[in-house]
């Protein structure tokens, strides 16, 4: 049974009711991910704080290179999907398009190099199992690098997954672009994404360069 | 000022405080390295937020909901971390000395 | 109308379409609310069926009737199905989900598939929590401390899995109903004119979506380190067992202010009604939904006094502990100034609500004890602790969540249920829940621990006198299962407003129509217009 008025999903009155619902909506996913996020960082924090110089010694061999690369792979993608996001309210398809497809590319550049980053640190024996090469409280260290990163790519993959879908709605093209709301939330969640590497980054990868 | 230009500003300001913090990290300063490493993230962060997801041009609820977002992931680190912070301040207690074992 | 005629004609969200289809797949929040209240009707009573089993073996001191082992697991299972599966949804998802869109006059939740979907996954982390059940229980206590958690060779995975699945549950409708509240109010319901069930539904809200992902992260990384070995709570490999109870703490702390706000929200409508007063202080009330909102993140360290945690974060915790108890008082204070000089009739909600009033108070005076450092070092993990969130969460939380039942039956059914039992069950609620519970205050003040299965002699008249209370209890909690689907059949008609009760869910008929309203109601005086003139 569908009650809809001037073209706005039951039950809103009104567009601008429609939009302003839709991202409050997503703000408040976000922030529950910020705290989810945060669980795993305060604990990072905690076993930083008693494991300073160890955990120093353990950031050092991870991959600087490659995570400093990925940085600005996932910084390029904000701005790209920032202009995605503009082009859908001007109501530019095309342009739509190709910055949807150029940021979510980013985004499988980013999981690449991660992927051979990985392959590299299992290589190196950083993989925290039973052959893990170095101290007890190296091997902690890299459970959190894997886990944190871990999870983090994770979040990457649904939001390739949600651009490629993006991309489709944007495509098929059946309702004007500046009413739709998606793009918008999509952006704020990739966004969202990227202030993760904003902190993961620095915190994993430089703490003891300076040694 | 035309979108499109300050998402490009935005954009250039992330890279260099990337790389900033990157070159600041082979420096040593000591006990100012985590708070300047802190800051320089949360300035990219604040740049993320008021422009790309347009929290500068947002509603008041949206701002804070953002803001209560990380209040309470402030509180989350905070208290964890006083804990971590202070256990060792107290030294260890000794147990109490069982009736029978004193002396009379 | 006849009954015939009204049976004829589907003009309600209940007869509107028979097909499960159109129940499975239904956007309908009161459908939905519906569907919650029969699972959680559901899980209430697995929850409870444990709490039947620890209470029997607890009648001798003897460990006699299941194995040590065993006894774990029922403690174990009996707390989670009851938390997660019972009360932190409890009033939230049946009844917030009925009548928020009713109570501020739209038509329904702002994201009515999401709501849906919050259900299927409520479900599908009920289906995993009962796997862990089947598949040989888990024995670490709903609190999961590592390292056991991390050790323990039973289902700790799966039902961290099912409790996992049911966060995002919880997280989606505290995202529906504050969107809800935000945009969808009909015109000219501000803020200061919303009903205070309205009020603390928001709260809670808030504590849902910003409390449990600390949960889902501390139960990943449980899973992670019992799957993958990673250290983090490890302290061999370096790591904090504290670590977990920050995260665990950081959730089920606020948690059970979401297990009571929403109760107290219930509280607020149902003395107004009943004294047929306007409440006293109303924003008070509200302004105090949303200080334990968020007083109630900065306490969680009251439960780690005595787990190693640093003695000056003790005293942080502890001052905010007493902190968070102000506003709490403010409402019990403003509740017995609504029931002063008021008209008060003792139909069954209210009889609740008394109730409430009463043991919500003792559960929450014991709970300064706690706070208080020198005394929690005497009593936690002792049957005093048990005894404390007992009362709020049964005598306070499930009085309300009965009290609610009643209340809005009506409106829910369009049936009214048989007055002179319910006031029956609720006298036997009332006399079975303080024979059960109050003995468990001596017992832990006399040093019995919590989660043995076995004790010493002399507290065993303690003992008895908690297991018969229970037995009562579990009578007064059957009864209302028997009359209320009796009533389904042959309950009188209800009409919309039998209460005469202040309030837009009353302005619906019973029940309501699919979309609430045929026309959005527009709002223009002060909420609890008391007294209401009498209807038929």
């Amino acid at each position: 049974m569908s009650d809809t008025r001037a073209g706005v999903a039951f039950p809103f009155d009104d567009p601008l009711q429609q939009r302003e619902a839709a991202t409050l909506g997503m703000w408040i996913f976000l922030a529950a991910e910020l705290i989810f996020f945060g669980g795993a960082f305060v604990c990072y924090a905690a076993a930083g704080y008693v494991h300073g110089a160890d955990f120093a010694r353990a950031s050092n061999r991870t991959t600087l290179p490659l995570g400093a690369t990925n940085t600005a792979v996932l910084l390029t993608s904000s701005w790209t999907m920032a202009l995605a996001v503009h082009s859908a309210h001007a109501g530019r398809r095309r342009t739509l398009l190709g910055f949807l497809l150029l940021t979510a590319a980013l985004g499988a550049l980013f999981l690449a190099l991660k992927g051979t980053e990985y392959v590299e640190d299992f290589h190196q024996g950083l993989l925290p199992g039973r052959d893990f090469r170095g101290s007890g409280v190296e091997r902690l260290f890299f459970s959190f690098y894997f886990v944190m990163t871990g999870i983090h790519a994770l979040h990457l993959v649904i939001g390739i997954a949600l651009l490629l879908a993006l991309a489709a709605i944007a495509w098929r093209g059946r309702r004007p672009l500046p009413m739709m709301n998606v793009f918008e939330n999509c952006g704020l969640y990739w966004h969202f994404v990227d202030i993760v590497w904003i902190f993961l980054f620095p915190l994993l990868y430089l703490r003891g360069r300076h040694v | 000022m035309k979108a499109t230009t300050i998402y490009w500003r935005v954009y250039v300001a992330l890279l260099a405080l990337a790389a900033a913090t990157t070159a600041v990290a082979f420096v040593n300063l000591g006990v100012l390295s985590a708070p300047l490493t802190l800051l320089i993230a949360a300035a990219k962060t604040l740049l993320v937020i008021l422009y790309f997801m347009h929290v500068r041009f947002s509603s008041a609820i949206t701002r804070l909901f953002a803001g209560v977002a990380f209040a309470f992931l402030a509180i989350l680190i905070a208290l964890t971390m006083s804990d971590v912070l202070t256990r060792g301040w107290l030294p260890p207690s000794t147990p109490p000395v069982p009736k029978s074992a004193r002396s009379p | 109308m006849t009954d015939a005629a009204h049976a004829l004609r589907p003009d309600n969200y209940l007869n509107v379409d028979y097909r499960p289809r159109s129940w499975l797949l239904t956007t309908d929040h009161k459908r939905i609310g519906i569907l919650y209240l029969l699972s959680l009707t559901f899980f209430f009573f697995v929850g409870g069926a444990f709490a039947v089993l620890m209470r029997l073996e607890l009648l001798t001191p003897q460990g006699d009737l299941v194995q040590p082992e065993t006894y774990n697991k029922l403690f174990t299972m009996h707390g989670i199905v009851m938390v997660f599966f019972f009360l932190v949804p409890s009033i939230p998802a049946v009844f917030g989900n009925f009548l928020l869109p009713l109570m501020i006059g739209a038509r329904d939740v702002a994201f009515p598939r999401l709501n849906l979907a919050s259900w299927y996954i409520f479900m599908l982390g009920g289906l995993f929590t009962l796997g862990s059940v089947i598949t040989g229980g888990v024995d670490t206590g709903w609190t999961f401390y590592t390292p056991l958690s991390s050790l323990s060779g039973t289902q700790v995975t799966t039902a961290a899995t099912g409790i996992f699945i049911m966060g995002f549950s919880s997280i989606l409708t505290g995202i529906n109903f504050i969107v809800t509240t935000h945009k969808m109010r009909a015109p000219g319901l501000t803020w200061m004119r919303l009903p205070l069930f309205v009020w603390s539904l928001y709260a809670t809200a808030i504590i849902l979506v910003l409390g449990t992902p600390a949960l889902t992260m501390a139960l990943t990384l449980v899973g992670l380190e019992r799957i993958f070995g990673i250290g983090i709570f490890n302290p061999a490999m370096g790591g904090d067992p504290l670590l977990f109870q920050h995260l665990f703490w950081f959730y089920s702390h606020p948690a059970v202010y979401v297990m009571i706000l929403p109760g107290m929200g219930v509280e607020s409508e149902l003395i107004t009604c009943f004294a047929r007063r306007r409440p006293f202080g109303y924003s008070f009330i509200a302004g105090a939904s949303l200080a334990i909102a968020v007083l109630g993140f900065l306490v969680w360290g009251h439960h780690m006094f005595v787990s190693g945690q640093s003695a000056y974060a003790g005293m942080i915790f502890s001052l905010l502990s007493f902190l968070v108890a102000i506003p709490s008082g403010v409402k019990v204070f403003a509740w017995a100034g609504t029931l002063f000089r008021g008209a008060i009739s003792y139909e069954t909600p209210m009889l609740y609500a008394f109730g409430f009033i009463g043991l919500f108070t003792i559960g929450g005076l014991t709970g300064l004890f706690l706070a208080s450092m020198a005394v929690d070092v005497h009593v936690h993990d002792t049957y005093f602790v048990v005894a404390h969130f007992h009362y709020i969460m049964v005598g306070g939380m499930v009085m309300a969540y009965l009290g609610a039942m009643h209340f809005w039956w009506p409106k829910m059914t369009g049936r009214l249920y048989p007055e002179g039992w319910a006031r029956l069950s609720a006298l036997i609620v009332f006399i079975g829940f303080n024979l059960t519970f109050f003995p468990q205050f001596v017992l832990g003040y006399l040093g019995m621990p919590r989660r043995y299965h076995a004790y010493p002699a002399e507290f065993q008249v303690l003992h008895v006198l908690s297991s018969a209370g229970a037995s009562i209890l579990g009578v007064g909690y059957l009864l209302p299962l028997v009359y209320f689907l009796w009533s389904l059949k042959y309950g009188k008609r209800a009409g919309a407003n039998p209460w005469n009760a202040a309030g837009l869910e009353w302005q619906t008929p019973s029940p309501p129509p699919p979309h609430n309203f045929t026309e959005t109601p527009v709002v223009t005086e002060e909420p609890y217009g008391y007294p209401v003139e009498q209807r038929g």
